[in-house]
């Protein structure tokens, strides 16, 4: 059966989050295809970089420092939103 | 599903294995919807055994295929049917089928609904019965509503009811969605392809022009409403519809026939369109790779006859099944381009219509398909 989406709190870049178990990543060219085998979404991940920072997520405190140890500083803010945005569709979620 | 530019001319060039697929586990069926893709009616001797179809899974597992549109024919009537679908799910490759509902008995759909990665999408073409028995058979429509019954009752949760867009239903869109919302399903719409038996009938089923822009508006207003992207030939009116707006056939997805035979998509079942077996060319990987047909998919096309116009980033001219079976040239519009490009001849009518290689309707079919 179909897993219903999940009501959840608001995105909180200070949070911990981690790569929702559930969510299978395979590598393309471009970056990833990330599946969620719970809510059948696709979603795309569209740079290398982006990747490994999702990948990486449960191995810091939040969303922010993770994505500070992944990134250059003027990038951080677009990587937070681009987290955020994968938090929405569920393939990443807190923990 | 959004994408933006850059991502769409990345798929047009092909992936090294599909988003997804479609496999048509047999050719048999109980029903003769007069729209069939397939053809569909008798089974083949020749099609796919159990361990052969376990192979092709392996391989989709190993391609990381994160799911599997299984249809036919009508895929429940093989004995292996649920053996496949749990082989399937235990390693991750989930599961989308297509049924017409007529075997989904209170005991399968407890089944079903206990199953992890499986997806269920029943169809029914029209809201009512007279609208639906009209395409699919007298008796179709009853055995559909049963299932949802039965689906919804072993709590199988967000089902799919699947529906052909026709001239006699695109009337009734609400309809389906009030259908889709008493039995908390999740509605699709896809569009009417002139493929297999719809060859004989896309010119008197196919909707009209202000049916397509009445579709168009209905749309954008429920971009809930899933599409499998069929409609991306309709963006051309303005605002693009969700989805990845391209043709995907051989670059994103593509057909396993019951026989193992790869095609570029599953409207699109022609030797011409036929990249493979994965029986004689080295498996379902090497024909996904390795094929010239696949190739030359890869390869970024010319606009054709398109080339002036200002909607072709939103249309890219449209499905290259519908022209291919509608007799139209392949680097030009779509039979039913927005713009009106596609009706400068009276399509079909005129043209001499290329034949599926195959036809497995049964006498029955046939004898349905002259009334």
């Amino acid at each position: 059966m179909v897993q219903p989406a999940k009501a959840s709190a608001p995105f909180d870049p200070e949070s911990p989050v981690r790569l929702h178990p559930a969510v299978a990543l395979r590598d393309e060219s471009f970056g990833a295809l990330a599946y969620h085998y719970d809510n059948r979404r696709l979603v795309f991940l569209k740079s290398k970089a982006l990747v490994e920072l999702v990948v990486d997520l449960e191995h810091h405190g939040c969303a922010r420092t993770a994505a500070a140890a992944h990134v250059e500083p003027h990038e951080v803010d677009a990587y937070v939103a681009a987290l955020a945005r994968l938090y929405d569709a569920g393939v990443i979620d807190g923990r | 599903m959004g994408a933006d530019g850059s991502l769409r001319d990345r798929f047009e060039h092909g992936l090294d294995a599909p988003i997804c697929l479609t496999w048509e586990l047999t050719w048999a069926c109980n029903l003769a919807c007069v729209h069939c893709l397939s053809s569909s009616g008798r089974r083949d001797p020749a099609e796919l055994t159990t361990s052969e179809a376990r192979a092709l899974i392996d391989e989709f597992a190993a391609l990381q295929v994160f799911y599997v549109n299984l249809g036919g024919g009508e895929p429940t009537i093989r004995s292996d049917f649920f053996e496949l679908l749990d082989y399937a799910v235990e390693r991750r490759v989930g599961v989308k089928f297509s049924t017409n509902g007529t075997r989904i008995t209170r005991e399968r759909a407890r089944r079903l609904a206990s199953m992890d990665y499986v997806d269920v999408q029943v169809s029914v073409d029209g809201a009512t019965r007279e609208v639906n028995d009209a395409v699919r058979g007298t008796g179709s429509y009853d055995a559909a509503l049963s299932a949802m019954h039965e689906l919804s009752d072993a709590g199988f949760g967000r089902f799919k009811i699947s529906v052909v867009m026709t001239r006699a239903n695109v009337t009734q869109l609400d309809r389906f969605e009030s259908l889709a919302a008493r039995f908390g399903a999740q509605l699709r719409l896809t569009r009417l392809r002139p493929s297999g038996r719809g060859v004989d009938t896309y010119e008197s089923l196919r909707p009209s022009a202000a049916q397509n822009r009445a579709l168009y508006d209905w749309l954008l207003e429920h971009p809930d409403t899933l599409t499998g992207d069929s409609f991306f030939h309709l963006s051309a009116f303005g605002e693009p519809l969700d989805g990845l707006n391209l043709c995907g056939a051989g670059r994103v997805v593509c057909l396993v026939d019951p026989i193992g035979d790869v095609y570029a998509c599953p409207f699109a079942i022609h030797d011409q369109f036929r990249a493979g077996s994965i029986r004689t060319d080295g498996g379902f990987t090497s024909v996904w790779r390795d094929s010239t047909l696949f190739a030359d998919l890869r390869r970024p096309g010319s606009a054709g006859a398109c080339a002036s116009c200002g909607s072709w980033d939103a249309c890219r001219g449209g499905c290259m099944a519908a022209k291919f079976f509608t007799g139209m040239p392949l680097d030009g519009p779509d039979p039913e381009c927005v713009h009106g490009h596609g009706a400068t001849g009276k399509v079909a009518a005129v043209r001499l219509r290329p034949r599926a290689r195959d036809d497995h309707s049964s006498a029955l079919v046939a004898a349905t398909r002259t009334t």
